[in-house]
């Protein structure tokens, strides 16, 4: 059983990788001058969109946790509508705190939102995914003892790794290397992506390794 | 008896951390004085016979000289060899020189310059001027312009009535301010822009030339330096530069008349990298090239060029132009250039003459100088006073005997060759001396003591993991004795004692002392602990677990350490430090509720197995956290700039009021500025009142109810004061006058006061003792004579007396009787909370007006962060609450760097605030003292603020906040006695 789950998990992840990997490489062929670098803006959407695309998709193919037994066409319009809404509002809460942080203001708004919106792609949109639109749920699974399956631990270890990763992508930006990734918000969005990739690869490898250890408890 | 023994600790420790400081500067701050004498024309250190008009010292052989700066000019780039198989980008692109000096040997000379560390380009102009050693601190510059005080060319220059004109690099303006008679200066900040300078140069140079008024023209070109600095050294860009520069000397030299010497010279080298600043050999080697259409020099090149201080420059000049030597110069003459063309013994004879000039002036300088610093070493000023008389006597002797009759030719020869020799032993001598003080790092030193302050926080460490009072007695006492017999045996070993020496010595041995006895203790300590058994079965997972509690803190501790040792973080340091707290305190967070603390157990009884809630804390720890980050970010608003730091607009808080042109914006600045010293006022004493600690009459609450709200008054008013412009107050200036000085005084004084009862009597507790009074049981009766109603009053007394004795025994003894006490919850923190509110007001006073805003902020952010540490820990079920977890510590420290730079400060000198010696100072002090505490005081306001001595009466702060709706005196119920 456990088994099987971890290898539907890995070629989740590889699908997941596979098409961050193409959403840099495809899009050179059909736009003139695109490279991640320099017309960054149009990589980020190109990105976010393609995981959320590859995100939804799968989760309609594995269905990790099955949701509710109520399944009505209003109720799924209401649930889908909600996450619509906390999607928007996870963007502008990760606005507000990449601010408070220390980026600037009104200069650049929109490569902030942007940065912002790649940032819940590989945050939010995966707990809304996996949990649905229920915050109490997902304080819960982020906490020592709140994961119910591998497809939460994975969760865990994805989102951290982003986060920790956009973190340590402001660590080059005041060097005085010159360089074109240095300008924000590129590091940072290149140091979380790259973050959600290792996730994306460390989780299924870590949940193989410690199978032993993981018991879960019944929902 | 407790305290004797930390207090110690404490001072000890202090010393350790300053003996390593101490040391450290002693070997990189490289020192020097300044000296204020200027040399003059008349009286000549030599006298000579007779100078023509417009020469000081000796003839002059030019009227006038071009030296052409090439910035970075290193001596690889001039050198030009034909047999070259492959050349580099940087390699044979001066070739107008190499043809200058083949076809002209007697003209033009390549000579390899050697710059003096430190070699970046400041430093470097004053010694190229002022002919002496700069270091990064000179004693007696002024410390908020860079203006060069001492005596250099350009003043002799100007002194003498030449003209001096200037092209290039703007560092000069700042370093000569009104010293050039025409000047075109050009931005020279932007390191990537590799052509404004040159170009703007080059467009006036020829001109100039040709145009004729002046005598000394100096042209600085900063493209190389530029160029290697953004491209490297080893680059096309720097070949097109290098050859920029080459057709620009070469047309240059057609543009110069016979009486002009041309120089062209770099200030220093340039690393493989491009960078310069160190010591290394190819910073150091610049090249120099010296040129004129008069025949200079007598002899044809050497096969090697020779090697020429870069100091050396100055004295030669200086007569080659006809005026006075800088005094504080070090150089010594370049001999070649004097030869003027006469037969040998001429040449030699005018070569002595100068070097004798030289001598004197050097003699001269060493004097002043040994008289006004100590830092050369005496017995070697001695042996170069005997070297000085012997070469002088000898010159005169000479002298005497070619007046006479000269002497048989080769004799003669011999003898001037003699007398050259020993002249330059001596300046040789001199220069070498005063290298070895000033311009030499001691890496040793350096090393040594980093070392010491490591140990010094290795030591703190484990100082704070004791507990024990015995412990501190006895680790005291090994160390200091150590340190004592380190002494005695340094000072017994060596006559004079260095007493940076003495002092690290003192630190390092009482270190070893410390840690010798606390190894000796340490295995005891291990036993005992496998002793008990679950740390022996303790697996080596749950010990690294236990290690990453403090491990998140520390990492982020460390962090910041590692950021100082790159430029580019120091630079940016304002923002770094913002960012590590902000990761801190999230951190923080996030890891308490990832333990689970902020939400309560699922199978606790009132909730059904499986559903989740929060915690009650959690909602305000939430919010305080983002009232945190909100402060963080707005205290970024009151910035100061750093000088490295392009497009950087400093916080226009920063200004004073008065600088304010429109009257509506600064009445409503002021009104800002004022709500928000009332504020604070209004928040401490309302936090005062809600733990019950104004409700005593003990002197230092009276002061808090009304001195509190005075001090404001009286910095209000001072700002109202100083705000107004000069002219509005015209009938009234003498009044305003006073008011200027009577204010701020009138603040140090109530805030003395206040510190003074705070030392005197800090308890601010309100015992209010309940017991009946010791009198007797029944009150006689005083009204109307009555038996009915003396009757009724001594009835219900005795009844109410005995009710009252029968509670007490039932709730449980007599003998214990209600004594209540206000304020006992905040014992320790109202005392610390009044100290801080009293600093506040006199560190806000120093500062200028608009920065109250952010003293606010830091009150409050000091605030939230040991509420946060105080619900942590009350989060965590810490039994015991003076425990100080390392989150809280890290969070202080950075939130001091934080303030540091939010009150408007940034580490470099021109950033600090000079004006708040003159805060209630209306005329120049009479000593440094009081100047230099208020400058110090306004500069590390911050560190004064957020000493460490806030964390462990934090949680007396733990009545938690949520509590406002209960009676506002906290009555604790205690047993009397």
């Amino acid at each position: 059983m456990k088994d099987t789950e971890i290898k539907k998990l890995l070629f989740a992840h590889i699908f997941c990788v596979v098409s961050i990997i193409l959403s840099t490489l495809i899009p050179a062929f059909f736009l003139e001058n695109f490279s991640v670098l320099g017309t960054h803006l149009t990589w980020l959407c190109i990105c976010s969109a393609c995981v959320t695309t590859v995100n939804v998709f799968l989760y309609i193919i594995v269905k990790p946790n099955p949701s509710s037994k109520r399944s009505s066409f209003a109720h799924k319009i209401s649930r889908f509508l909600k996450c619509c809404i906390y999607f928007f509002m996870s963007c502008i809460v990760f606005h507000g705190i990449i601010v408070l942080y220390g980026a600037p203001l009104i200069e650049s708004v929109l490569e902030t939102f942007l940065f912002a919106v790649l940032l819940s792609t590989f945050t939010t949109l995966n707990c809304l995914c996996m949990l649905g639109p229920n915050i109490q749920a997902w304080i819960k699974v982020f906490s020592k003892n709140g994961a119910m399956s591998i497809w939460d631990n994975s969760l865990q270890i994805t989102t951290m790794c982003s986060i920790v990763g956009a973190w340590l992508g402001a660590f080059p930006i005041p060097l005085d290397w010159d360089r074109p990734w240095q300008v924000w918000p590129i590091s940072c969005s290149l140091g979380a992506t790259f973050g959600y990739v290792a996730g994306l690869i460390i989780a299924p490898l870590w949940i193989y390794w410690n199978r032993k250890q993981l018991t879960y408890k019944s929902r | 008896m407790r305290r004797c023994p930390v207090l110690l600790f404490l001072a000890w420790a202090g010393f350790l951390f300053l003996a390593g400081l101490w040391l450290f500067a002693s070997g990189f701050l490289l020192l020097r004085v300044e000296l204020p004498q200027r040399s003059a024309c008349s009286p000549s250190p030599a006298p000579a016979a007779a100078l023509a008009v417009g020469s000081c010292w000796l003839p002059r052989r030019f009227a006038r000289a071009v030296l052409v700066l090439v910035d970075a000019l290193a001596f690889e780039f001039a050198r030009f060899e034909v047999a070259r198989p492959r050349p580099r980008p940087y390699e044979n692109k001066l070739g107008a020189l190499h043809h200058l000096a083949a076809t002209q040997p007697h003209h033009a000379r390549l000579y390899r310059f050697r710059a003096d560390p430190p070699t970046t380009t400041m430093q470097r102009i004053k010694g190229l001027t002022t002919g002496s050693l700069p270091t990064f601190v000179d004693v007696g510059s002024n410390f908020a312009s860079y203006a060069i005080r001492e005596d250099n060319l350009l003043a002799q220059l100007m002194h003498n009535g030449r003209r001096v004109v200037f092209m290039g690099d703007d560092t000069w303006d700042g370093l000569f301010p009104k010293m050039f008679s025409r000047s075109y200066f050009f931005p020279s900040f932007n390191v990537k822009d590799l052509h404004t300078v040159d170009d703007g140069i080059l467009q006036h140079l020829y001109t100039t030339v040709d145009g004729g008024d002046w005598d000394l023209l100096i042209a600085h070109f900063l493209g190389v330096d530029h160029c290697g600095h953004k491209h490297g050294p080893d680059h096309p860009e720097m070949a097109k530069k290098l050859t920029q520069m080459n057709e620009m000397i070469s047309s240059l030299v057609d543009h110069l008349e016979n009486d002009t010497l041309l120089l062209v010279a770099g200030d220093h080298g340039m690393t493989d990298t491009g960078d310069h600043g160190g010591d290394s050999e190819k910073e150091v080697n610049a090249a120099l090239f010296v040129y004129s259409k008069m025949p200079l020099f007598r002899a044809g090149p050497p096969e090697e060029p020779e090697t020429v201080p870069q100091v050396n420059l100055v004295p030669t000049l200086a007569l080659l132009l006809g005026v006075p030597i800088p005094y504080s110069s070090i150089g010594e003459v370049m001999a070649d250039l004097f030869e003027g063309d006469g037969d040998a013994v001429t040449a030699a004879l005018s070569q002595l003459a100068a070097y004798h000039v030289n001598a004197k002036q050097v003699d001269r300088f060493l004097d002043s100088y040994a008289l006004a610093a100590q830092d050369l070493p005496g017995n070697r000023l001695q042996q170069l006073k005997e070297l000085f008389t012997a070469a002088t006597e000898e010159h005169a002797q000479l002298l005497a005997q070619v007046q006479e009759g000269l002497p048989a030719l080769p004799e003669l020869e011999a003898q001037l060759g003699r007398l050259r020799s020993h002249f330059q032993h001596y300046l040789r001598e001199a220069r070498a001396v005063c290298t070895a003080s000033w311009a030499r790092f001691h890496p040793f030193r350096m090393v040594a003591g980093c070392t010491l302050i490591a140990a010094s926080c290795l030591l703190c460490y484990i100082a704070s993991e004791l507990t024990n009072a015995l412990d501190f007695y006895r680790h005291c006492f090994y160390s200091l004795f150590g340190g004592l017999l380190a002494a005695a045996i340094f000072g017994w070993a060596h006559g004079d004692l260095d007493p940076i020496l003495v002092a690290s010595w003192v630190a390092a041995a009482s270190q070893l002392g410390f840690f010798w006895h606390w190894w000796s203790q340490r295995p005891r300590r291990v036993h005992l602990a496998s002793v008990r058994p679950p740390v022996a079965s303790m697996g080596l997972w749950q010990r690294l677990r236990a290690w990453l509690g403090p491990a998140l803190p520390l990492g982020i501790l460390a962090l910041r350490c590692g950021a100082m040792f790159s430029d580019s973080f120091v630079i940016a340091e304002s923002r770094v430090v913002p960012f590590l707290l902000a990761s801190l305190v999230m951190l923080w967070v996030g890891k308490l509720h990832w333990d689970g603390q902020l939400s309560t157990p699922p199978d606790a009884p009132k909730h059904p197995p499986g559903s989740f809630s929060c915690h009650k804390e959690s909602r305000p720890l939430l919010g305080l956290l983002a009232a945190l980050l909100v402060c963080l970010r707005l205290s970024s608003l009151f910035h100061q700039c750093r000088d490295e730091v392009l497009h950087c607009q400093p916080s226009p808080c920063l200004a004073p009021l008065s600088s304010l042109r429109s009257p509506q914006a600064k009445n409503l600045c002021y009104l800002l500025c004022v709500a928000s010293l009332v504020g604070l006022v209004y928040a401490v004493r309302r936090w005062l009142r809600h733990y019950g600690n104004l409700n005593s009459t003990s002197p230092l609450v009276l002061f808090v109810r009304w001195g509190f709200p005075l001090t404001a008054f009286c910095i209000a008013c001072y700002w109202a004061v100083t705000s107004g412009t000069e002219d509005t107050l015209g009938k009234l200036q003498e009044l305003v006058q006073a008011a200027l000085v009577a204010f701020p005084r009138a603040v140090y004084g109530l805030v003395a006061v206040g510190l003074l009862l705070v030392l005197w009597k800090p308890v601010t507790v309100f015992a209010q003792d309940n017991r009946a009074a010791a009198g007797p049981i029944v009150t006689p009766y005083q009204g109307a004579p009555s038996s009915q109603a003396d009757l009724l009053h001594v009835i219900s007394q005795i009844y109410r007396r005995m009710q009252e004795s029968l509670n007490s025994r039932l709730e449980g003894g007599s003998r214990w009787a209600a004594v209540a006490a206000y304020g006992l919850g905040s014992v320790y923190s109202a005392a610390l909370i009044i100290t801080l509110t009293l600093l506040g007001f006199f560190l806000l006073l120093l500062h200028s007006e608009r920065m109250s805003l952010s003293f606010l902020l830091l009150f409050l952010e000091a605030f939230i962060l040991l509420r946060l540490h105080v619900s942590a820990m009350s989060l965590a079920g810490e039994a015991e609450s003076f425990v100080v977890s390392w989150n809280a510590v890290i969070a202080w420290v950075l939130a001091t760097a934080q303030f540091f730079y939010s009150t408007g400060h940034q580490p470099i000198f021109p950033a600090i605030h000079w004006n708040a010696a003159f805060v209630g100072f209306h005329e120049d002090h009479a000593t440094h003292l009081v100047p230099a505490l208020l400058v110090a005081a306004n500069t590390f306001a911050s560190h004064i603020l957020f000493a460490g001595s806030w964390l462990p009466p934090a949680p007396a702060l733990a009545v938690p906040v949520r509590d406002t709706q209960l009676p506002v005196e906290e009555a604790e119920e205690g047993p009397s006695g």
